[in-house]
């Protein structure tokens, strides 16, 4: 009674639906530009309320993109999942013989291309303004580069938690922002450490195993995150 | 479980108040730090139970979600407003400890700082649990946070620490302390113990309110409380 | 006597501290249609959703070909449409991509047959429009041309009829039919009268119980 499945391997899937977010994403091509308006802002914000000398500055600076970057990738989380829970599509995603976690992956991965790959992208800009030495600029952009996906991924299991609540925003982050603090404080070590000349391999080896375990555990928990709430 | 509870009862009120009196009274005043330091009786064992409860509420939570076992569920999420409590005391003790000691209320240092990223994720695993309405979902959610939560904190601990030594210099280490005599670590000891009777009572008294108020439309409860 | 392709045993649901269904028996073999019905509240919804896996707020047994539908998981879904309340199309896609992620989610469809079912549910012509410039009414019907594309034995149809017109109404009674005729398995629910009348059985779920 039932025709040959069609045998679509696991890499298919994978690429079937990144594309398809992507392709939804840029659809709505407006909505991308502002999490790099509030990146942007958020830095601005650090030599205007407290003080623009450059020493100051550019000792912070690191710190003040990193905090940039990681609020600005919060903020962009709720939409993950928020739109195909409201539609449906979130659980005919459950309701599909395909393994949830590897979805999971490809939604979270294009979650990143959209949101932390152009923050990484527009980081020297802000490095630019807040005086980074130029030591510490391509130490700034690998540190983003390894560590915006691990937020990603982190932030995902806040975002499959609380997509069912209707306050899912303020949220996820109170649930999230313990988590991200070894990102934090492993990134700001990576570009404090090439501000000063000392060799970063250490910092981004830890930065890449603390990814690494973020690529393989969090979809497993966002994919059990997402049954719980859907469940209700 | 109602059996046990006078048992411990009298356990805790013994351990904790002998624990009590002769740290504050009996232990030798410590050469450097006056008596300022007997804090230490209490900073000390809060601080290591609001990690063991940590631990505690993810594997009672891991148990819930894997074995589907009610009680677990409910022991877990009595634990989280416990251990938010145990961290807090942890962290205002400290900085009790703290002002006479170095001259201020509060210290960057990498235990006290780590011990404020786990009251974070106990507040985190607590708002999620009264967000979410439906009783069963929200004790779900709260173990799968609370686990996430467990793999992090080694890596956390790590992180915070790598941290402190880059920027404390070599100042002073705030987290070392001077070995102690006999005469100040065994009541310590005692006080330690003290505080997982306390704890083990105040868990089942919750554990029991949350039971009672789950359960409440089955008949034994029904009957308990015709009883009374 | 063959196991039954769906099998609830003493089930037992509670929400919001009523009892919607307790001690719930039925089973549901291939080729019979059955149609959930009962006053708004008294759970159907919740019943459709805990029989697709969607919802385990339930006590009691879910079985499909005599196995747990957790351990048989990969079958079941392989096996399983559901058709909620939500009709799963994006808004920002066209007919055509919305069905062609649901045949990459759902390995029993083929994407050839795409443009007859749009065709069948009277969206010829329309494979290419945003579904946010349709109706509501033509989302919904979007949503049903997977019944059209899916080879899976088992529906569960949470009010299929709903924004439908009459000769809609009927062409997919005629379809639910088919469906059993060819050995297929149906459960719905629906506020229509139902012109089916062979294979089909009522499952009724009362009022919820007050619970003290």
């Amino acid at each position: 009674m039932l025709n040959d499945p069609q045998n679509l391997s696991l890499t298919r899937v994978f690429w079937i639906t990144l594309k398809r977010d992507l392709m939804l994403a840029y659809r709505r091509r407006n909505d991308l530009v502002s999490p790099l308006m509030f990146f942007l802002m958020v830095a601005t914000l650090f030599p205007l309320g407290v003080s623009p000398d450059p020493q100051f500055l550019s000792q912070a600076a690191a710190g003040i993109v990193w905090v940039a970057a990681l609020l600005a990738t919060l903020l962009s989380m709720d939409s993950l999942f928020r739109s195909d829970f409201d539609d449906g599509s979130l659980e005919q995603m459950l309701l599909s013989p395909q393994p949830l976690a590897l979805l999971v992956f490809a939604k979270i991965c294009a979650h990143w291309m959209i949101s932390g790959l152009p923050l990484t992208l527009m980081a020297p800009l802000l490095a630019v303004m807040l005086f980074l030495p130029e030591q510490g600029m391509s130490a700034m952009v690998i540190s983003l580069l390894l560590g915006t996906p691990t937020l990603s991924l982190i932030g995902a299991i806040g975002a499959g938690l609380t997509v069912g609540l209707r306050k899912g925003g303020v949220l996820i982050s109170l649930l999230v922002l313990p988590l991200y603090i070894p990102v934090l404080i492993f990134g700001t070590g990576t570009v404090q450490a090439a501000s000063a000349g000392l060799p970063v391999g250490g910092y981004l080896a830890i930065l890449g195993a603390i990814l690494a375990l973020g690529m393989v555990l969090a979809p497993v928990a966002v994919a059990a995150s997402l049954r719980i709430s859907v469940s209700d | 479980m109602g059996k046990l509870l006078p048992w411990f009862v009298i356990a805790t009120v013994v351990l904790m108040g002998g624990g009590i009196i002769w740290g504050l009274a009996f232990a030798p005043a410590d050469y450097q730090q006056g008596n300022s330091f007997r804090i230490i009786y209490i900073h000390v064992p809060s601080a290591i139970l609001a990690q063991s409860c940590y631990m505690l509420m993810a594997v009672a939570g891991a148990i819930s979600l894997i074995w589907k076992m009610k009680v677990a569920d409910m022991v877990a999420k009595s634990c989280a407003p416990i251990g938010a409590t145990l961290a807090v005391l942890a962290l205002a003790t400290g900085a009790i400890w703290g002002k006479p000691t170095w001259g201020t209320w509060w210290v960057w240092d990498a235990r006290l700082t780590a011990m404020l990223i786990l009251l974070f994720l106990y507040i985190g695993v607590y708002t999620l649990h009264s967000a979410i309405e439906n009783e069963i979902t929200a004790g779900k959610a709260g173990a799968v946070l609370a686990l996430v939560g467990m793999v992090n904190i080694p890596i956390i601990k790590y992180s915070v620490e790598w941290w402190n030594t880059l920027h404390q210099g070599s100042t002073f280490t705030v987290t070392e302390r001077p070995k102690m005599p006999p005469e100040m670590w065994i009541p310590l000891l005692v006080m330690v113990v003290g505080f997982y009777c306390f704890f083990t009572v105040v868990l089942m008294l919750r554990t029991r309110a949350e039971i009672l108020k789950r359960e409440k439309r089955t008949g034994w409860v029904k009957e308990l409380v015709e009883a009374h | 006597m063959t196991t039954p392709l769906l099998e609830v045993k003493e089930l037992f649901c509670e929400r919001d501290e009523r009892v919607l269904f307790e001690d719930l028996c039925f089973s549901l073999n291939p080729g019979e249609i059955i149609q959930v019905e009962g006053p708004n509240g008294s759970g159907k919804t919740t019943l459709l959703r805990i029989l697709s896996g969607l919802s385990q707020a339930f006590e009691g047994d879910v079985l499909f070909n005599g196995q747990s539908v957790s351990e048989a998981r990969d079958e079941f879904l392989s096996s399983l449409l559901y058709f909620g309340h939500l009709p799963g199309v994006k808004a920002t896609l066209t007919p055509e991509e919305n069905l062609r992620w649901y045949c990459a989610l759902h390995p029993h469809t083929r994407t050839e047959g795409i443009s007859a079912a749009l065709a069948n549910v009277g969206l010829y012509g329309y494979e290419d429009v945003p579904c946010h410039s349709l109706s509501a009414g033509q989302n919904r019907r979007v949503s049903l041309a997977r019944l059209h594309l899916s080879d899976a034995p088992l529906w569960i149809l949470d009010e299929p009829f709903t924004a439908i017109d009459k000769r809609g109404v009927a062409r997919k009674e005629a379809l639910i039919a088919s469906h059993a005729e060819q050995g297929g398995s149906v459960i719905l629910t629906t506020h229509h009268e139902l012109g089916l009348r062979d294979n089909l059985r009522q499952v009724s779920l009362g009022s919820p119980v007050e619970v003290v």
